[in-house]
């Protein structure tokens, strides 16, 4: 019997570290790769123009690999459950692959595909390499719930088996006798789209900073660990002034799309460390980046309503304003706020920034001065944001709201003053907001404040060539912080008006909410908001790259073990 | 439920399910179905008081559905207990997310229950409009005496943008009303000191918690004349420019109970703005008639207005820094302020502050609870400041952008320290 195959790129675009292609490969007479062309791009349609770039590099970048075994890329305009029936009819396919996707939404379309091959008799194969573990295994280690701190999803996670090893890549070695029937009029057919096809305006378009592709990503898996092995050091950098450009070392994307396969990441670290290091076993903190994506796919996987506050079990329900108007300032750069806008801009058009200038964006907007819903927030990073996913979006922004994961609110990031202490001379402004060029570094934080003949010499007028700022962020933010401790006072089940003095136990430890309100064990949170762990390589998700540094530490009160004497009074007690 | 019961309720007359009106006496037919019935349960023959506590524990609205069930069960859900608290959402659907309390249900309280009404509160969005729907409320509840009431902006101070005189008389109607108010939060409001007085005259014996910050048309005068009056006052919240030596000595005499409470927020309306000074004695006198009270103090000033602050001890308990703070003031919050349980500290600007975390650390020994914000501090000051006083903290948040690595400790080093 003929054995024919379809394997479906979704995310795991890559011919590394694909055991599912790999696995439906054996035995097969003919094997053809596609990607379906979903209206619903990876769960919404809600995809701006470098996302829809990327895509497509990586889609050529797969075209182009895979003609060199002689084979090639199929692209299928359509949705999954109307293009399977005929493709299995018009292929006689009895094989189907693809990589597990862990997402609620993924989950429900590939069941529906599984039933659709089922009732076509065609035999599907499915494997984890788009996270590191089998998230179903964390859960069920964690009392069937997805931990909710990261210091106990690190527990967890050292109980799990060790990470498989990547899967041999795909050559023509592997391939056989497995051939694909491709015709003349391919290109026409199956060609990868044009970004002027798919209806994109491409004038005036610079080119990407950020290119897709699996090779790219390869390339750059190698320069991040030439850099830090040149460095011989696993270090977080301090952030800088040149950390908030662009880097060439910077895999995020490629992570968030399967170019670079995130156990390959994880096993070429390990080999590095144990070179430089003579043989120490790693920490975790080394993984940091690949964990804190891990998290948030574990905490996302069985919640449909993950992205949403409403109707969220994990989500703290906060009385967020609707303000289209002032939401719409912030999504295109307009705040008033050079340090904002910059932020803002240099996302738009080049799809990433760093992740501590994501937390001062997402901070504006939510919890710090606009107190517009993280949800608008997350839509806006959705769009334009090359390395943001269902899952780790989401999540991220719940965390930098502060309302999920325990988070302690009473921080908040000056949209001036932070801005300032990371580049004191402002170049990062002057980049991406040409007009404020004329502003000496004393003010171009904060050009509302300055003189009449500096604004003239810089000739920018505040308020006329560049916008007031468009909150008191003082008074602002001193609204919401009283806000914040108003909803976690009723979260701890705290009745009447009464006051209560304590800032920092509102937030509860965990999710032992409720009781007397007052927790009496203690809580030492050594938040890491600094790059992801070790790694060059500044983020992977959303503003949220906190390492196993984010340390929530249950000690007894009354347990005084010296600190000196015993390491045991820092892990947590549970 | 004991089935056995149900006879003897009938017996009793005991009034309680309206809906449920049988004999005892019966046919041998009857019997037969009674013994069948029995096997049913007769819910609607439940007493009213257990109906009652059950009642309690449901949300309004299945408790809403439960009243549709037959006669008994709405008169349940109308009976006065289950009327006493209740929390009124008004929300725009232009301006918020969250559902708002439905009219229809607000004008059978208002129609039904307002006299049951004690412990109230109005959670408002960010719209005008609700602002003055909660007040429409307020103006109905005539035949309220209020023990709680609370006006709660959940997002702008939107009851400082209705028209100030709507909002007093409003008010007005609950303080002269009510007579027995214990707890009153109206935070972000336009109260002034004649209402204030208006509540004094009617409510002096009763007062116990009196939240108002940022009430931008109270005096020093108006709440004077609170603290003056309301001996019972335990917790009080309002602006610096409200404090006054007077008013701690008032609060400080024989008549007045123990404060257990005060909150104070120093804000700056504009830059290099003069702040007044609190002596001394006045916060000895505090000290002396409670001495266990939390004082709670939220700062939000430019760096260069903290002038007049910490420059004599004072009884400073819980200590917010909303904004940047210099490595001077902190020095001087080490030296000031022994009475000490939390800091938080938003944030500093460039320079470490190792010495100042470590006198604070030294001589505020009673600090249980810190968190850091943007701040520089480096390893080896946190170390030994956690050394000296990690036995006593409950909360520890630091940022860890906070810690600067240096010779003597990396940041891995820090945890196992």
């Amino acid at each position: 019997m003929v054995v024919n195959t379809i394997h479906w790129f979704r995310k795991g675009l890559r011919l590394h570290d694909n055991p599912s292609l790999k696995d439906s490969i054996q035995g097969s007479d003919t094997l053809r790769c596609i990607y379906i062309l979903d209206p619903w791009f990876a769960g919404s349609s809600n995809v701006g123009i470098n996302r829809w770039r990327f895509l497509l590099h990586c889609l050529e970048d797969l075209d182009a690999s895979l003609r060199k075994l002689n084979s090639r890329l199929f692209v299928i305009r359509g949705q999954p459950t109307d293009v399977f029936p005929r493709l299995f009819k018009e292929w006689q396919i009895n094989r189907l692959s693809y990589e597990y996707d862990s997402e609620p939404f993924g989950k429900e379309r590939d069941a529906a595909i599984q039933k659709l091959a089922n009732e076509a008799g065609v035999e599907v194969t499915v494997r984890i390499s788009h996270t590191l573990y089998n998230l179903d295994k964390i859960i069920e280690l964690n009392g069937n719930q997805p931990p909710l701190t990261y210091k106990r999803f690190q527990a967890v996670i050292n109980r799990m088996d060790a990470v498989e090893m990547p899967a041999e890549t795909i050559t023509s070695e592997v391939l056989k006798n497995c051939v694909t029937p491709i015709s003349e009029d391919h290109d026409e057919k199956f060609g990868v789209p044009s970004l002027e096809e798919l209806g994109f305006e491409t004038e005036g378009l610079t080119t990407a900073v950020w290119p897709g592709g699996e090779t790219e990503a390869l390339m750059r898996l190698e320069r991040h660990l030439e850099r830090k092995a040149w460095v011989a050091n696993f270090e977080r950098p301090r952030m800088n002034a040149n950390s908030l450009l662009a880097s060439p070392t910077g895999l995020s994307p490629y992570l968030r799309f399967g170019c670079l396969s995130c156990r390959l990441f994880y096993f070429k670290l390990t080999d590095l460390y144990r070179k430089v290091k003579k043989n120490h076993t790693p920490p975790l903190s080394l993984y940091g980046q690949l964990l804190w994506r891990e998290f948030f796919y574990t905490t996302a996987t069985n919640n449909p309503c993950f992205d949403k506050m409403d109707g969220n079990p994990i989500c703290v329900q906060i009385p967020w304003d609707r303000n289209p108007e002032a939401l719409a300032k912030w999504a295109e750069g307009r705040t008033g706020f050079p340090w904002i806008d910059a932020i803002m801009t240099q996302l738009r058009q080049e799809g990433w920034i760093h992740h501590l200038a994501r937390h001062g964006v997402a901070c504006f907007l939510t919890r710090g001065d606009l107190w517009i819903s993280w949800e608008e927030g997350m839509k806006v990073f959705e769009e334009l944001l090359l390395d943001a996913d269902w899952s780790v979006n989401a999540g991220s922004w719940m965390w930098l709201s502060c309302s999920s994961f325990f988070q302690q609110f009473f921080h908040c990031y000056c949209p001036v003053g932070f801005g300032r202490r990371t580049d004191p001379n402002g170049d990062y402004i002057r980049r991406y907001l040409p007009i404020l060029r004329g502003f000496p570094a004393k003010y171009i934080y904060d050009p509302w404040n300055a003189p009449d003949e500096v604004q003239k010499a810089a000739k920018c007028i505040i308020g006329v060539h560049y916008p007031k700022p468009m909150v008191n962020h003082a008074e602002a933010s001193r609204i919401n912080i009283e806000r914040m401790k108003q909803i976690y006072q009723q979260l701890s089940c705290y009745r009447g008006l009464g006051m209560d003095a304590s800032l920092l136990a509102t937030v509860p430890a965990n999710s032992n909410f409720g009781g007397n309100g007052t927790n009496p064990r203690a809580v030492c949170t050594v938040t890491n908001e600094g790059a992801g762990g070790s790694s060059k390589d500044p983020s992977v998700q959303v503003g949220m790259s906190q390492t196993e540094r984010a340390q929530s530490v249950q000690k007894r009160r009354h347990e005084e073990t010296p600190l000196e004497s015993s390491s045991k009074s820092w892990k947590q007690s549970k | 439920m004991k089935r056995g019961l149900q006879g003897n309720e009938q017996e009793d007359g005991g009034g309680t399910s309206g809906g449920c009106q049988k004999t005892l006496k019966r046919s041998r037919k009857q019997r037969r179905e009674k013994d069948l019935e029995d096997e049913e349960v007769r819910w609607e023959c439940l007493p009213q008081e257990i109906l009652l506590h059950v009642f309690q524990y449901l949300p309004l609205l299945d408790r809403a559905f439960a009243s549709q069930v037959c006669r008994g069960w709405n008169e349940a859900f109308h009976m006065p207990e289950l009327w006493r608290c209740f929390e009124f959402e008004l929300n725009q659907p232009a301006s918020s997310y969250l559902k708002a309390t439905h009219p229809d249900l607000i004008k059978q309280i208002i129609k039904r229950h307002s006299d049951h009404l004690q412990y109230v509160s109005f959670k408002v969005d960010s719209s005008r409009e609700s602002a003055e729907a909660a007040c429409d409320i307020l103006s109905q509840l005539v035949n309220c005496s209020l023990k709680t009431l609370g006006l709660i902006s959940t997002a702008r101070p939107s009851f400082m943008e209705m028209p100030k005189s709507h909002f007093i008389s409003a008010l007005t109607v609950v303080f002269v009303n009510s007579k027995s108010l214990s707890s009153l939060k109206i935070d972000d409001t336009p109260v002034d000191d004649p209402s204030l007085k208006v509540l004094v005259a009617n409510n002096s014996d009763t007062l116990k918690l009196l939240k108002m910050s940022s009430c931008p048309h109270v005096s020093p005068a108006g709440i004077l004349c609170v603290a003056d009056q309301c001996h019972g006052l335990r917790e009080l919240a309002l602006n610096y420019h409200l404090l006054s030596d007077e008013l701690l000595i008032a609060l400080s005499s024989e008549k007045h109970v123990h404060l257990e409470h005060l909150r104070i927020d120093v804000v700056s309306e504009n830059p290099g703005q003069q702040f007044h000074t609190i002596k001394k004695s006045s916060w000895d006198a505090m000290k002396r008639h409670s001495p266990k009270f939390n004082l709670v103090m939220y700062f939000y000033l430019y760096e260069d207005e903290f002038g007049p602050f910490f420059r004599d001890e004072i009884p400073v308990t819980h200590l917010y820094f909303g904004r940047s703070v210099s490595k001077d003031v902190l020095g001087r919050v080490g030296l000031n302020c022994p009475r000490l349980v939390e800091l938080v500290v938003c944030a500093n600007g460039l320079r470490p502050l190792d010495e100042e975390l470590i006198r604070i650390a030294q001589r505020c020994t009673q600090l249980s609870a810190i968190g850091l914000g943007e701040c520089e501090v480096s390893c080896s000051a946190f170390v030994e400041f956690v050394k000296m006083c990690g036995d006593r903290l409950t909360q520890l948040s630091i940022m860890e952008e906070v810690l600067v690595p240096d010779h003597r400790y990396g940041l891995d080093d820090i945890h196992w320290e």
